[in-house]
């Protein structure tokens, strides 16, 4: 039994441990924002390319968003610790598509008038909410880097952390929203299912943890019938 | 008429839209060659380009339809027509998919031969139409009319029809007729998604009868010179160019002359948002975003700021009476 999964999990360690693993994830994560000027630059958006582009960052955002949840979870399932490596590098990229959704908004559908903007959230809800996303995820990337770990004191980064939960949630609301008036509703089940189980797992062993603490210090109780 | 008024629907805001400078550097040539007195051979050729050129474009892979150009004033607008194939891969045809992309890849499995439109209800020669008689009820004109989708962006697209009064006179409306139904296509064996929840199936929609009868309206078998792709509404369809988009139902099957407003499937589905009238109006927004400007499919760049939107769509001219003395903002 040991031998296949541990020589398993030490080759994905080794793989995740390369010292190319990051520069090529980097890479990797930088293909759609390549692929989206390719395709402005060469008129293959379709007919709307403003509309595609506000879309497809979106869709990007929400995509990253998912894959930095996941990286806690994959790592703990899988007990393969290396993945921890690539959490901050794809929670930085859903700041970085989530600014292009933003300049694309911004850009093309209200050429940058900021009373038009001001009027359309409030005119639009939805736009209000992704908005607030946005505004809530910018501490979360200033604050990315070691040396702002070190000033907050890893509890307090935490803390603050934990603020990608309400932001998801925002996200999905927001994503909704915007498909609401046209009922179109299955993309979105898609990513608030996703989303679903990576929270849904966190609060299971949350549970868990909390669980095990109770009764490790109650003597009475033993962890079985706890 | 030689001066042109907005009546025709003559509406170009920026004057580099009249003449493409192609066309206006090539005048100046011709008045050189006629200095230079070689004009006779040299024009004849450029008349002969300029003949083609006024001929319909076939872009598309639809059999040929041709129309004369409309005498309707306003039904010829000097506005540079969109791409064929934007008109054709971007379209809000809900029956083959909500998004827009979708008509176009789903669309093929329509049926648009044979085809019957039935006409009925309030009318004294109740009658139905096979698709070939419906064709040749009257002349084929080529209009040129501007589509502004609720959603916030346009097109110009070059049509083929008539208008539909012709179709009207003919099967002689009684009295007690005040509303007009268009009844369209809902075959779920070829049209995927009609069952979706999205909205009430068939989709209909409806015109009052003074509305129905504006020489604007337009009952349409082609675009571009050939027969409507399937995604655009084939084999014929309603266009209403002064009201949203969404107004002008695809794919009639039936039209039915009633004494009560029709329930349209918009309205249906969301009565604070989507009203009868629907006309296009800049100073009447949708409760969940302006409708005070729209982008020009295929026209205005990435970068430049989005178009005003005209009231009416710019057929305040031919159409603002029919509408005199009514609250447009709450006949929305």
């Amino acid at each position: 039994m040991l031998p296949a999964r541990a020589t398993q999990r030490a080759a994905a360690a080794s793989l995740f441990l390369h010292p190319a693993a990051k520069p090529i994830l980097f890479a990797l994560a930088l293909v759609p924002f390549a692929w989206l000027v390719y395709g402005a630059a060469t008129d293959n958006l379709g007919a709307n390319p403003a509309e595609y582009l506000s879309r497809a960052t979106g869709d990007w955002t929400l995509r990253f968003l998912c894959l930095t949840l996941a990286v806690t979870p994959m790592r703990v399932v899988t007990v393969t610790p290396a993945l921890a490596r690539f959490r901050r590098m794809l929670g930085l990229f859903v700041y970085f598509y989530v600014l292009l959704h933003l300049l694309s908004y911004s850009w093309f559908d209200m050429g940058f008038d900021p009373g038009e903007i001001a009027r359309d959230i409030a005119k639009r809800p939805f736009i209000l909410v992704g908005f607030t996303a946005f505004l809530l995820l910018t501490p979360l990337a200033a604050t990315s880097f070691n040396r702002a770990v070190k000033a907050l004191g890893a509890r307090r980064w935490q803390m603050l952390h934990k603020l990608v939960y309400v932001i998801a949630g925002l996200g999905i609301l927001h994503f909704f929203w915007m498909r609401a008036g046209k009922r179109n509703f299955a993309e979105v089940a898609v990513y608030a299912s996703i989303l679903a189980v990576l929270l849904g797992w966190r609060v299971a062993q949350a549970l868990v943890k909390r669980r095990a603490a109770r009764s490790a210090s109650d003597p009475r109780r033993s962890p079985v019938h706890g | 008429m030689l001066i042109k008024s907005s009546r025709d629907g003559f509406i170009h805001p920026a004057s580099s839209e009249i003449t493409p400078p192609a066309l206006y550097r090539d005048r100046r040539a011709i008045l050189k060659l006629m200095a230079s007195g070689v004009a006779g051979p040299v024009l004849a050729s450029w008349a002969s380009r300029e003949a083609f050129a006024q001929q319909a474009q076939r872009p598309g892979k639809g059999a040929a339809l041709a129309g004369a150009k409309s005498n309707v004033p306003g039904a010829m607008t000097m506005e540079k027509v969109t791409e064929y194939k934007d008109a054709t891969t971007y379209n809000n045809f809900y029956e083959f998919g909500t998004d827009k992309a979708d008509p176009a890849k789903n669309a093929h499995t329509l049926k648009a031969t044979p085809w019957a439109v039935e006409v009925d209800g309030l009318v004294k020669k109740p009658a139905r139409f096979a698709l070939e008689d419906l064709l040749k009820l009257s002349a084929q004109e080529e209009r040129i009319y501007r589509l502004r989708c609720v959603e916030g962006w346009s097109m110009v697209i070059p049509w083929v029809g008539y208008s539909m009064s012709k179709l009207i006179e003919k099967v002689e409306p009684l009295g007690s007729a005040r509303f007009v139904e268009f009844i369209t296509q809902a075959d779920p064996k070829t049209m995927p998604f009609v069952g979706s929840r999205v909205l009430d199936w068939p989709y209909v929609e409806g015109l009052r009868m003074d509305e129905a009868m504006h020489p604007l309206t337009l009952l349409s078998f082609g675009m571009y010179g050939e027969v409507l792709p399937n995604q655009n509404g084939a084999p014929v369809r309603l266009v209403v160019p002064w009201k949203y988009g969404f107004k002008s139902g695809k794919s009639l099957v039936r039209i039915r002359f009633t004494d009560a407003e029709p329930k349209t499937a918009w309205n249906k589905a969301a009565a604070n948002e989507y009203g009868f009238y629907s006309n296009v109006n800049p100073n009447v927004d949708h409760p969940r975003w302006s409708q005070a400007t729209e982008r020009r499919i295929g026209e205005d760049g990435l970068f430049a700021k989005k178009r005003k939107t005209l009231v009416f769509n710019g057929y305040e001219p031919q159409v603002g009476q029919l509408y005199a003395g009514m609250d447009l903002k709450k006949n929305f």
